[in-house]
């Protein structure tokens, strides 16, 4: 509250009333700031749920911006409201009967079809997501590009807001990554051969050897493993390429640590 | 030569043939079409009252895409897309006005200004590639094989994008002769096909692909050949009721016949006018029937 009582105060219109409120706080907190307790709207405030869409103005901007409240911060003359809920209506299917066709998303969503290509559901996303680009691709049946484009998607519904062709945009992302995931990713045969061995009680031991033994030399063991090269729709996709990426689970380990370090110091 | 490629969605879907049969023969012209990444639809023909800018929003974006990626012209193989592309193209150059109303909502950092040139294939292989090279090219003249060339409407109205006379249009007959086949000429090459009312009122399709199909076999024709993939739809499928249906063929398929091109481009089990029994009695193709359908 100290950091907070040295921040200049500015002023910011919620739903129609002026608050003055510090600069610095997010949308999220700014409101509750004003004394609102917010019952719907608010998720994990860390800008994974996709519960917090807002609408907003800028002082002296003609547009109607868009974005989660817990990611954005405050500005001078802000004028906005908090959307409780997106009504996205979605379609009940059995996904072992939805086999991957050019046509397939068109039967559950035929209103794809009425997408004009302008572009506003990718301009209004908070997850900086080409939406415009995943709902022609689905409409052109390309269902890999579509399951690609949308995969960061966390389902906010701000797209379907500001589509002026009615399209309810995620039900159709969340519906082409099920068939991605169902019919189109390759499965992993050496897994499900694992998994029986595992089942059967082989590797007791070596179970038994990493239980036992230091976090450094697990790391260290982790570090030095083999893998092997997979080929696939003709990329050549290897973990050893994740390795010091985001996708290496390790390493965003090692950011966890840092971060928690950073924060107890 | 490389040319930027936009497919359409037809041609992704109930085409299929048609873009595996060109692909072969661009690729054996050694021309290199680069499919634009992202690309959305053409608008289809909703673009076509100019008071109605939002449907416009498509092609223009499609436009702005090609400036973006460095491409002064583009070809498409689809008629439906060429005829609103070029439709719309010509409409942003008359209307300087609404292209920046456009521009400005498209929020795009090249505005488009009219410079891009759309281009159909068959134009495409008539004046970049000249008919003269694709004839030498030939390996399996389509020796005998009597056919109608039939152009439909999108290939030649409204006159400022036609590709050719938009009564008596010659360009699928001149690519027929380049191949060696023999052509039959009809008025009727340019009479409608029933178009979208496939969609609802299926008998004026029927009615009007019975009328033509009747009258080219009356004169002759083996097979009818055809550029559009609505007038192919309903060509094909169209001829249920009909004693001796006519097989139906993209003129691509037919260039990669000539040219002696791999099967597997010809997609011949997307037909649903069988045409193997045709192929194979004249013998230009040498395989099994049930390693084709």
């Amino acid at each position: 509250m100290t950091e907070q009582q040295n921040l200049p105060m500015i002023t910011i219109t919620l739903m129609g009333r002026e608050h003055q409120v510090p600069a610095g706080l997010t949308i999220m907190t700014a409101i509750e700031h004003a004394g609102y307790k917010l019952v719907r709207g608010v998720g994990c405030r860390a800008g994974f749920c996709g519960a917090c869409p807002t609408i907003f103005r800028k002082a002296n901007d003609y547009k109607l911006y868009t974005a989660l409240a817990c990611q954005t911060l405050i500005e001078e003359g802000m004028n906005l409201v908090q959307i409780p809920f997106v009504p996205v209506s979605r379609k009940s299917y059995n996904l072992s009967e939805v086999e991957p066709s050019h046509n397939i998303v068109l039967r559950y969503y035929p209103e794809i079809a009425r997408c004009v290509a302008c572009n506003t559901c990718t301009r209004a996303c908070p997850q900086n997501i080409s939406v415009m680009d995943y709902i022609q691709a689905a409409l052109r049946g390309d269902i890999a590009r579509a399951a690609e484009i949308s995969f960061d998607c966390i389902q906010c519904g701000i797209c379907s807001t500001r589509c002026p062709a009615d399209i309810k945009h995620y039900p159709v992302a969340q519906l082409v990554r099920r068939i991605y995931g169902t019919y189109i990713l390759p499965r992993s045969s050496q897994l499900g051969k694992r998994v029986r061995e595992l089942e059967k009680g082989l590797y007791q031991e070596e179970m038994a050897t990493l239980t036992t033994m230091s976090l450094t030399d697990l790391r260290k063991l982790y570090e030095e493993r083999t893998l092997e090269k997979v080929e696939f729709e003709s990329k050549d996709q290897s973990a050893l390429k994740e390795l010091g990426t985001a996708q290496d689970p390790v390493d965003f380990q090692d950011d966890m640590q840092e971060y928690i370090e950073g924060v107890t110091n | 030569m490389q040319i930027a490629y936009y497919p359409g969605c037809t041609l992704k879907s109930s085409a299929q043939q048609y873009e595996s049969s060109a692909l072969a023969v661009l690729k054996a012209l050694e021309i290199e079409p680069q499919e634009m990444k992202d690309w959305n639809c053409c608008g289809v023909v909703h673009a076509l009252a100019s008071d109605d800018i939002i449907h416009h929003v498509a092609p223009t974006r499609v436009f702005t895409q090609l400036q973006q990626q460095g491409s002064a012209n583009v070809v498409t193989f689809c008629d439906m897309c060429y005829n609103s592309l070029a439709q719309a193209n010509i409409f942003l150059k008359q209307e300087p006005q609404k292209c920046e109303t456009i521009n400005e909502f498209l929020e795009s950092e090249h505005k488009y200004q009219g410079q891009i040139e759309i281009l159909h294939l068959l134009p495409f292989l008539r004046d970049k590639v000249g008919f003269e090279t694709l004839k030498k090219k030939v390996k399996h003249p389509l020796k005998g094989l009597r056919l109608f060339p039939y152009y439909g409407c999108k290939l030649l109205r409204p006159r400022e994008i036609g590709i050719d006379d938009a009564e008596d249009p010659t360009i699928l007959a001149d690519l027929m002769h380049a191949l060696g086949a023999e052509v039959i000429d009809d008025p009727l090459k340019i009479q409608c096909c029933g178009s979208h009312h496939v969609v609802d009122q299926q008998d004026i399709v029927v009615r009007q692909v019975e009328k033509i199909i009747l009258r080219v076999q009356e004169r002759g024709a083996d097979a009818v050949v055809l550029s559009c993939p609505l007038c192919m739809f309903n060509f094909d499928s169209k001829q249920k009721q009909l004693l001796a249906p006519l097989p139906i063929f993209y003129f691509t398929q037919l260039i990669c016949i000539a040219l002696g091109l791999e099967k597997e481009a010809l997609g011949l089990h997307y037909h649903r006018t069988n045409p193997l029994p045709l192929l194979q009695e004249r013998q230009f193709l040498q395989v099994k029937q049930e390693n084709m359908l």
